[in-house]
C-alpha cells in the first residue's frame, strides 16, 4: 500500500472544487427512505425492493444466459441435442418396445416431445434454481440485492432453452404433418403454470441447499425419478381411470397435460379434476417456496 | 449537512461456531462408529428443528459484535479500524444489509453502496465490456449510468484493448484495474468499502486513493474500513475504532488513531538476544514543528564497548523520511558495570507530513549490527498544517518547509 504524498491533507476536504470525474459528480438528492435493520424485521417493501432490482435480474439472467455455452464446439446445439436424443429412446422404450397408446391420432414422437417442454422447463429450473445460491456464493456474501434473484435468473436460461426446442416441435409437427389448432394461443398461460409449478419447489429447496447441502445430490435424483413418474414418455391417459385424480398431485401432471391439450390440437383431452388439483399443488408449493425463502433469505449470506 | 444518515444502536452480532472436544489417544473403530451415529443423529435432529448444522462436538456462541453505537452524519468519512478480527467487516456487512444484526437496530437514510470486494460478480468467460455491465449492475448502476459513465471506466482502467477480450485471459493487474474502475465510478450517498485498495501497484493504488479522495470531497457519506492508517488519517475525519467486537473508541480521527496505535503498545516492548529495550514515545503526537522525543529504556544483558544507536522514520508508505544516528548527535558513552540505561532522545524541530509515523530501531556495537526493530512505534501527525486548506496548493513530499522570504523592492520595479 502506497499514498502519494500529492494527497490532499485532510484539512483540504473541505474543498468544495470539483476535481472532475464522476465521484466529483453531484451528490444524489438525499432521499428520505429509512432503512430500519433490526434482527427478524419483516421487509415491508419487499416486492417494490424486488422491482428495483429488476436490472440487476435482466443482467444475471443474461449473463447465465451468455455464458451457458461457452467454450463448447457446439455451442446452442446442445439445447436440441439433449431433447432430441431424448425424444428417440422414449418413442421407441415407451412407443414401440411398451406400444403404449398415443392421443388420439397424434404420432408417438410429437406426443414425447410435447410432453417433454413442460418437463425440461420444470425440471432444469429445478435444478439450476437449486444451485445457483451456493454457485453464487461470493455474490450472496459480498453485496446486498433481494435474493430471489439469484434462482429467479438461473430459471431464465431453462427458458431459453424450452423456446429453441419449441421452434424443433414445430419442425417435427411439419415433418409428420400435423398442425396444431387454435388451442395453441392458451401456449404462453401454460408456460407461465411451468414456471410458477417450478419456482414453488426450486426455491423451497434453493433455500434448504444453503444450509444442507444434501440438496445437492437429491436433486439429479428427484429429476431422473420424475421423469419417469410424469407422463412425459406415455400419455396421462393410459393412467387408469381410479387413479387419475391421485396422479394429478404430482404438479407437473397438470402441466404436461395442459401442455399437451394446446399443442396437440384437440387429440389430447384435458382431465379437469386432475388439472384442478395440480392447479391447486402449484398454488400451494409456490406459496410455501416464496414464504420459506423470504424467511431464510436474511440468513442466506451467514450460512453459505 | 448536520443530519444523522446512519444511527447505529447496540448493535451486536453472534455466529455459531464449533469445537472437536478431546479425543481419546487411541481410537477403536467401535468408538468411531459411536461417534459417527451420534453426529448423525444430532445433525439430523439439528436438520428438523431447522438448526443450522455445525462441525464440532461441542457449539459455541461468538459475538463477533457486541453493543455498538454510533452515529454518523451526512457527508462525514469514518474510517473504521481495528485488528483482526475486531469485528470491522462484520459491522459493513451489516450496515450494507448482507447479513442482519442479531441485536440492536440501525437506522439508515438514503442509498447505501457496499464495496467489500474488488470485482464481485466478474465471470471469467465474459469480456471486459460485458463484465463493466455486469459487474455495474451488481453493484447497484443502472444501466443508463454504465452507458455514460463505460468510457470513463474504460479510460480509468486503461484496457481499451482488450475490451472485448474475456477478463480470464486478462493479467491480474489488469483484472483488478476494471475491477476498480467500476466501482470507482458508484454514485450512491453513503459508500461502504472495505480495504478494496490493497491491490494492484503502486501508481494503480495512488491512483484509487485519489479517486476515494474525490469520492470524500464530493460530499458523500464514505465509511472506509483500512488497516492502512495513513490513508485513514488522510481520508476520514472521523474514526471509529473496534475491539473485539465491541466500540473501544470514537470521534476524530488523529485521538483514535493515536488510541489504535497505543493499544499496540506491547510492540514496543522489544525483546533481543543480548539486550532488552523498551521504546516509549514522549509526545505521542506531533503538532507542527515539534521534535521527535524517544525515551529508551536499554537493559543489556552483556557489556557494550562502543554502543550506537540509529534510529529511521517511515512514512506510511514504508519510505524513509529521515535517520538520526547517535554519533552524529553525542556519542554514548561504554556501558560495562550499569546493566540498564535510559536514554532521551529529542530530534531538532521538524514538520512532518501528517499522517502515520513508523520508526525503527536498531542498536549497534562497535560497527557490529546486534538488534533492530522494525515498526518499534508508531506515531501519529494529525493535521495541523494551516497551508494545506484551499487555496493553497497541496503539499507535497515528506517535509513541510517553512522559510524566510526576502523581498526585493526594486528588482521587483524593473518588471513592471
Amino acid at each position: 500500500m502506497s499514498i502519494d504524498l500529492s494527497e490532499p491533507l485532510p484539512a483540504e476536504r473541505s474543498d468544495t472544487a470539483r476535481v472532475g470525474g464522476s465521484a466529483g459528480a453531484p451528490v444524489p438528492a438525499p432521499s428520505d427512505r429509512l432503512l430500519i435493520l433490526e434482527p427478524g424485521r419483516a421487509e415491508r417493501n419487499y416486492w417494490s425492493d424486488l422491482w428495483h432490482y429488476r436490472e440487476l435480474f435482466a443482467v444475471l439472467a443474461w449473463r447465465d444466459v451468455a455464458v451457458r455455452y461457452k467454450q463448447t464446439v457446439i455451442g446452442i446445439a446442445w439445447a436440441v441435442v439433449r431433447p432430441l436424443l431424448t425424444m428417440i429412446v422414449f418413442t421407441i422404450i415407451f412407443g414401440r418396445l411398451a406400444k403404449l397408446p398415443s392421443d388420439g391420432g397424434v404420432p408417438y414422437p410429437v406426443l414425447v416431445f410435447a410432453g417433454m417442454l413442460p418437463w425440461f422447463l420444470f425440471s432444469s429450473i429445478l435444478s439450476e434454481a437449486s444451485n445457483s445460491l451456493v454457485g453464487n456464493a461470493n455474490l450472496i456474501s459480498k453485496v446486498y440485492f433481494p435474493r430471489l434473484i439469484v434462482p429467479a435468473s438461473a430459471g431464465v436460461v431453462a427458458l431459453v432453452d424450452v423456446l429453441i426446442n419449441l421452434v424443433i416441435l414445430f419442425a417435427i409437427m411439419a415433418w409428420y404433418g400435423f398442425a396444431p389448432n387454435w388451442q395453441i394461443v392458451f401456449l404462453p398461460a401454460f408456460m407461465v403454470l411451468a414456471v410458477l409449478a417450478s419456482l414453488g419447489p426450486a426455491l423451497f429447496i434453493t433455500a434448504l441447499n444453503v444450509k444442507y447441502r444434501d440438496f445437492r445430490y437429491i436433486i439429479p435424483f428427484l429429476v431422473q425419478f420424475g421423469l419417469y413418474v410424469s407422463p412425459v414418455g406415455f400419455s396421462s391417459a393410459v393412467v387408469p381411470e381410479a387413479w387419475r385424480f391421485w396422479y394429478s398431485l404430482n404438479p407437473v401432471v397438470g402441466v404436461i397435460d395442459g401442455f399437451r391439450w394446446c399443442l396437440l390440437g384437440g387429440e389430447s383431452q384435458l382431465y379437469l379434476p386432475g388439472f384442478l388439483v395440480s392447479l391447486g399443488v402449484v398454488a400451494v408449493f409456490l406459496w410455501f417456496g416464496i414464504h420459506y425463502f423470504r424467511r431464510t433469505e436474511r440468513t442466506f449470506a451467514d450460512l453459505i | 449537512m448536520n443530519d444523522v444518515v446512519i444511527r447505529a444502536e447496540g448493535l451486536g452480532k453472534t455466529y455459531l461456531i464449533g469445537h472437536e472436544t478431546e479425543r481419546e489417544r487411541y481410537t477403536a473403530l467401535r468408538d468411531v462408529i459411536g461417534r459417527t451415529a451420534k453426529s448423525l443423529l444430532r445433525s439430523a435432529g439439528d436438520m428438523i428443528r431447522g438448526r443450522q448444522l455445525v462441525a464440532g462436538d461441542e457449539v459455541e456462541e461468538i459475538w463477533a459484535l457486541k453493543d455498538v453505537s454510533f452515529e454518523i452524519r451526512r457527508g462525514e468519512v469514518v474510517g473504521i479500524i481495528g485488528r483482526n478480527g475486531a469485528g470491522k467487516s462484520t459491522l459493513l456487512k451489516i450496515l450494507s444489509r448482507i447479513t442482519e444484526p442479531s441485536a440492536g437496530r440501525v437506522e439508515i437514510r438514503g442509498r447505501v453502496a457496499s464495496l467489500l470486494e474488488v470485482g464481485t460478480g466478474f465471470h471469467p468467460e465474459l469480456t471486459g465490456r460485458e463484465n463493466i455491465y455486469l459487474n455495474g449492475a451488481i453493484l447497484g448502476m443502472t444501466r443508463a449510468e454504465i452507458r455514460r459513465k463505460f468510457d470513463e471506466i474504460v479510460d480509468f482502467a486503461g484496457v481499451e484493448k482488450f475490451l472485448d477480450t474475456p477478463v480470464k485471459r486478462y493479467s491480474s493487474g489488469m483484472y483488478v484495474r476494471l475491477a476498480f474502475a467500476v466501482a470507482a465510478h458508484l454514485e450512491p450517498e453513503i459508500l461502504v468499502v472495505d480495504e478494496v485498495l490493497a491491490v494492484g501497484d503502486a501508481e494503480f493504488q495512488r491512483k484509487c486513493l485519489g479517486k476515494m479522495g474525490e469520492v470524500a470531497r464530493g460530499g458523500r457519506t464514505v465509511l472506509f474500513v483500512s488497516h492502512n492508517m495513513g490513508a485513514v488519517a488522510s481520508l476520514c475525519q472521523r474514526a471509529i475504532l473496534l475491539n473485539r467486537g465491541t466500540l473501544h473508541t470514537q470521534g476524530d480521527v488523529s485521538p483514535v488513531l493515536s488510541a489504535y496505535i497505543n493499544r499496540r503498545e506491547s510492540a514496543a516492548k522489544l525483546a533481543g538476544r543480548q539486550i532488552d529495550v523498551a521504546a516509549e514515545l514522549l509526545k505521542r503526537e506531533l503538532a507542527g514543528g515539534d521534535a521527535v522525543v524517544i525515551k529508551f529504556r536499554v537493559t543489556l544483558r552483556g557489556p557494550l564497548t562502543e554502543p550506537r544507536i540509529g534510529i529511521g522514520i517511515d512514512d506510511d508508505t514504508g519510505a524513509r523520511i529521515a535517520t538520526l544516528f547517535s554519533e552524529t548527535s553525542a556519542p554514548i558513552p561504554r556501558i560495562e558495570h550499569r546493566n540498564s540505561l535510559q536514554l532521551l532522545i529529542e530530534t531538532e524541530p521538524v514538520r512532518i507530513r501528517p499522517g502515520m509515523l513508523s520508526i525503527k530501531i536498531a542498536l549497534a556495537n562497535c560497527g557490529q549490527d546486534i538488534e533492530t526493530y522494525e515498526h518499534a512505534i508508531q506515531v501519529v501527525v494529525p493535521d495541523y498544517s494551516p497551508f494545506a486548506r484551499p487555496p493553497y496548493a497541496r503539499p507535497r513530499g515528506g517535509v513541510l518547509l517553512k522559510s524566510r522570504m526576502d523581498i526585493d523592492e526594486e528588482a521587483h520595479q524593473v518588471f513592471v
